[in-house]
């Protein structure tokens, strides 16, 4: 039993460390109806932050907290003035893409700065443990209650008694009539990042100390918690997202207590699943009431497509048709295979994105579902490596589907939570999975690519094959966009309320994007997986969703040719460049956001 | 009579917290009949439009049309029985040309393309939509025709602008393109919710003119509008809501007399200005 109590307080402990990242969220989404991605990145900034404090400065205990509350607060501030003030009369889609670039570029500096490699962040307290009932506790603990127990008191007093919280609570209820009173908004923004900041930070230390260890994928970790925590509570609902995390906590807690520490995040993302189907405005969300008419277009930027005519497609098809018979190096070659594979997944997340208007972040997920499945197949049943991939892209278009299902009802932002929700258990489930997916170990010794019983071993087969079934797709999906599906996706992307009441049955339409769309990831994937050999959990990560999300941008969302310029773009340029690897990632976050502050519509426009 | 009533509501309620947007209101049409529903802003009736058309469920009472119980149907549903409504701050789709909005009114009335065959009918239809044999063709090629038919009533305020998309449309011409998408559902019931609305005096007759032509081909009309020349020029029949409740029904003049419609529709100081005008 006295491990039940020890549980309890752990889970509680790790809930009170959510709670200061979802009040941060709670805050911003309260104001700006946002949900800050970058929030995950601030708490990496915090931690790190303090790791210089404490192991090279030697500060003292209170002192860190105060450096690290009032460096991450400066960098809330950064972000808010410069990522997404001047998005403030942009459309909805904007800001979020901006968090997610200026997520990446924040890890990214963090990375480049301290290295990928864990750190311990030693925890200043005596190492003592105190009995409390049947269990024990120890100051960090004490200190983590009382840092959250501080925050929220300060909190409460500043948004009830103060002047600028009475702002801030006003623009969360009605940003206009707060706008026409006097309220200056873009102060209580600056205010609400600040703190959310601050919060975002010293929870980021707190953990590090608290697991003696920070490295750089805290960052994804932290924003997904403290979004699952805030969306059970309810979306800017500030007390609401304090007892999500104590309950996501708690949850976690038991989870690991009866299954094992793997599981811990999988209750997490399953809790936010759960919530988001049954309560999609959380537990504790007011009276149920439609969503305020929009005005037209404002999800994605209005365009006009750039036209390209037909016979300069087939010029440009034609041309890199034949590239291989020319003298080009392998190295060429194996730069556009690249550049194919991830066209093929952005041709699926620029149907899924662009024209139904599903941001997807957890695209990756459908690639690691087609590899797995073509390479199981051809290594278990010995089925043909053609007919593998065939079947890798099936599987992931219906179980791509099945599992996205479920966030059908969803809008906006929400989608997005969802999508990166349901990637991480894809990736959790294959790493816990053994009997089938080999778990951590990974599947190796996958057969190469095979056409008609003929190896594709040289890189110049591999070329045509690969361009071959790029664009093939496109073609299919060029064809899809023209039918009656094109416009009632378009439509549903557009206004699904309109939609609905024009007989478009949501459910029925998202599928099939998402079917269409889950094949040619699939199939990316299952190409992938013959060329590589070796694919385990994280082969396929979040990075490539952010990727393709950055090259369907870059093309224009649901533009057909857009997202294969954007994939040769992205995946040609460094390399030509000779841009290191490392500072890639970072590059991609700044075109994103440089895409999403000046041409949101992308290079070719959206459709 | 009762095979002829092409709306019944009963007792239709919904509450919002500690309002009651629509408070228990009975309203029967018949076919062919153009009823308006006229009140402040803030009556209920738009809720009212929602909870008829299926995009918000009431907390109490039904809804009949053509005999058939459907309270609490989705709106997709209620589409396929033949319901449209236009919206009253305009939901067009504007990244879609105004063809493509209107073909999306059309959407229901897809047969070829869209067989009625359970479980395995989406896929059919994906299928279909890619492949598209002949009969699809076809089928697309009529309704386009159709569509072109239904904005020649506008005049020559669509036609010009068919491949346009929607957001670089005038407001007017916004307006407009959400009435043909309705037409082109060929409803039996048509819900207006102010098609007037910004529209000024020269676009308000040529609205009222098609509103009339529509009523004249038999079409039964359920209408939300301000402009009191219009409704009372139209309606057969005239609702009044205020707070929720329908607090008179009748011929639009018996309405327009009615002290307790005017204390509630133009306010105690402006009743007796508009009077004494009078």
């Amino acid at each position: 039993m006295s491990s039940w109590l020890d549980y309890t307080i752990n889970g509680l402990i790790v809930g009170n460390v959510y709670a200061l990242v979802a009040v941060g969220l709670a805050l911003i989404f309260g104001v700006s109806r946002l949900i800050n991605f970058a929030q995950g990145s601030i708490y990496l900034v915090g931690a790190y932050i303090g790791w210089v404090a404490v192991v090279q400065l030697h500060t003292p205990l209170p002192l860190t907290i105060i450096v690290v509350a009032v460096a991450a607060a400066i960098v809330g501030l950064i972000i808010e003035r410069f990522g997404l003030r001047p998005l403030q009369n942009s459309v909805r889609i904007a800001p979020l893409l901006a968090t997610i670039g200026i997520s990446f570029v924040l890890d990214q500096l963090v990375m480049l700065t301290f290295s990928p490699n864990p750190r311990a962040l030693p925890s200043q307290l005596p190492d003592v443990r105190f009995q409390l009932g049947g269990g024990t506790i120890g100051p960090l603990d004490l200190l983590i209650a009382g840092v959250g127990l501080t925050s929220a008191l300060l909190l409460f007093v500043f948004l009830r008694y103060s002047k600028l919280g009475w702002a801030v609570r006003a623009a969360s209820q009605d940003r206009d009539a707060a706008m026409q009173m006097g309220v200056d908004v873009n102060r209580v923004n600056q205010a609400v990042f600040g703190i959310a900041a601050a919060l975002g930070g010293v929870s980021g230390m707190l953990v590090g100390m608290y697991y003696n260890q920070i490295d750089t994928a805290m960052s994804l970790q932290a924003t997904l918690k403290g979004v699952v925590a805030e969306v059970v509570g309810g979306a800017g609902n500030v007390p609401g997202a304090v007892i999500g995390s104590l309950l996501l906590g708690l949850v976690e807690s038991y989870g690991v207590a009866v299954f094992g520490t793997s599981y811990r995040n999988l209750f997490a993302f399953l809790l936010l699943v759960v919530v988001l189907v049954l309560r999609p405005n959380g537990l504790f969300a007011s009276a149920r009431q439609a969503p305020p008419e929009p005005l037209t277009g404002t999800f994605i930027a209005p365009s006009r497509p750039v036209r390209i005519p037909r016979w300069a497609l087939a010029v440009a098809a034609g041309g890199f048709a034949v590239l291989p018979l020319f003298p080009v190096s392998f190295y060429v070659l194996q730069t556009l295979i690249n550049a194919w594979l991830l066209g093929m997944l952005a041709l699926s997340l620029t149907l899924v994105a662009g024209t139904i208007g599903q941001v997807s972040l957890g695209h990756a997920a459908l690639l690691a579902i087609g590899a797995y499945t073509s390479a199981l197949l051809s290594l278990t049943f010995s089925v043909p490596a053609g007919l593998a991939i065939i079947g890798g892209g099936l599987m992931s278009a219906a179980l791509g589907t099945a599992l996205i299902s479920p966030s059908f009802r969803l809008r906006g932002h929400y989608v997005s939570i969802a999508t990166l929700a349901i990637g991480e258990i894809v990736s959790l489930v294959i790493l816990n999975w053994e009997g089938v997916t080999r778990g951590p170990i990974g599947i190796s010794g996958i057969p190469p690519l095979s056409l008609f019983g003929y190896d594709l071993i040289s890189p110049t087969s591999i070329y045509w094959f690969s361009f071959a079934v790029m664009v093939v797709l496109a073609l299919l999906q060029g064809r899809l966009l023209t039918s009656h599906l094109g416009r009632s996706f378009r439509a549903i992307r557009d206004d699904d309320v309109a939609a609905r009441a024009y007989g478009l049955s949501l459910n029925r339409y998202k599928s099939l994007a998402f079917i269409f769309g889950g094949f040619a990831a699939g199939v990316s994937g299952g190409i992938a997986a013959h060329l590589y050999s070796y694919i385990n959990h994280e082969t396929f990560n979040t990075q490539q969703s952010i990727l393709a999300l950055t090259v369907v941008i870059l093309g224009g969302l649901g533009n057909v040719v857009g997202a294969i310029v954007g994939s040769v773009a992205l995946v040609g340029l460094p390399e030509v460049f000779r841009i290191a690897a490392e500072y890639r990632i970072l590059i991609y976050g700044i075109v994103l956001l440089l895409l999403v502050r000046f041409r949101p519509q992308g290079l070719l426009g959206t459709i | 009579m009762a095979q002829s009533l092409m709306l019944s509501l009963r007792g239709l309620t919904r509450r919002f917290g500690g309002l009651t947007a629509v408070d228990a209101i009975d309203l029967d049409l018949a076919k062919g009949e153009l009823v308006s529903i006229i009140g402040p802003n803030g009556a209920g009736k738009t809720t009212l439009f929602n909870l008829v058309t299926g995009l918000d469920r009431p907390d109490d009472g039904t809804v009949h049309f053509e005999g058939q119980d459907v309270t609490g149907l989705s709106p997709e549903r209620l589409a396929a029985e033949g319901i449209a409504r236009t919206f009253q701050l305009g939901r067009v789709f504007g990244n879609l040309s105004v063809m493509d909005n209107v073909l999306i009114g059309a959407h229901t009335r897809l047969r070829a393309v869209k067989p009625a065959v359970p479980v395995i009918g989406p896929l059919l239809e994906l299928g279909l939509a890619l492949l598209r044999p002949a009969s699809v063709k076809a089928e697309e090629e009529r309704l386009r025709e159709e569509v072109k038919a239904i904005l020649a009533r506008f005049g020559e305020r669509l036609l010009p602008r068919i491949d346009q998309p929607a957001y670089s449309l005038s407001y007017a011409n916004r307006r407009r393109v959400e009435i043909a998408r309705a037409l082109a559902l060929k409803p039996r019931l048509l819900l207006l919710d102010e098609p007037t609305a910004g529209m000024n005096p020269t676009e308000t007759a040529e609205m009222q003119g098609l509103v009339a032509e529509l009523k004249a081909e038999g079409l039964t009309i359920l209408l939300i509008e301000h402009k009191l020349e219009m409704v009372m020029r139209l309606s057969d029949r005239v609702i009044v809501m205020d707070e929720g409740k329908k607090i008179a029904e009748g011929p639009g003049e018996q309405v327009r007399g009615d002290p307790k419609v005017i204390e509630a529709y133009l306010g105690h100081g402006l009743a007796t200005e508009r009077e004494s005008a009078a």
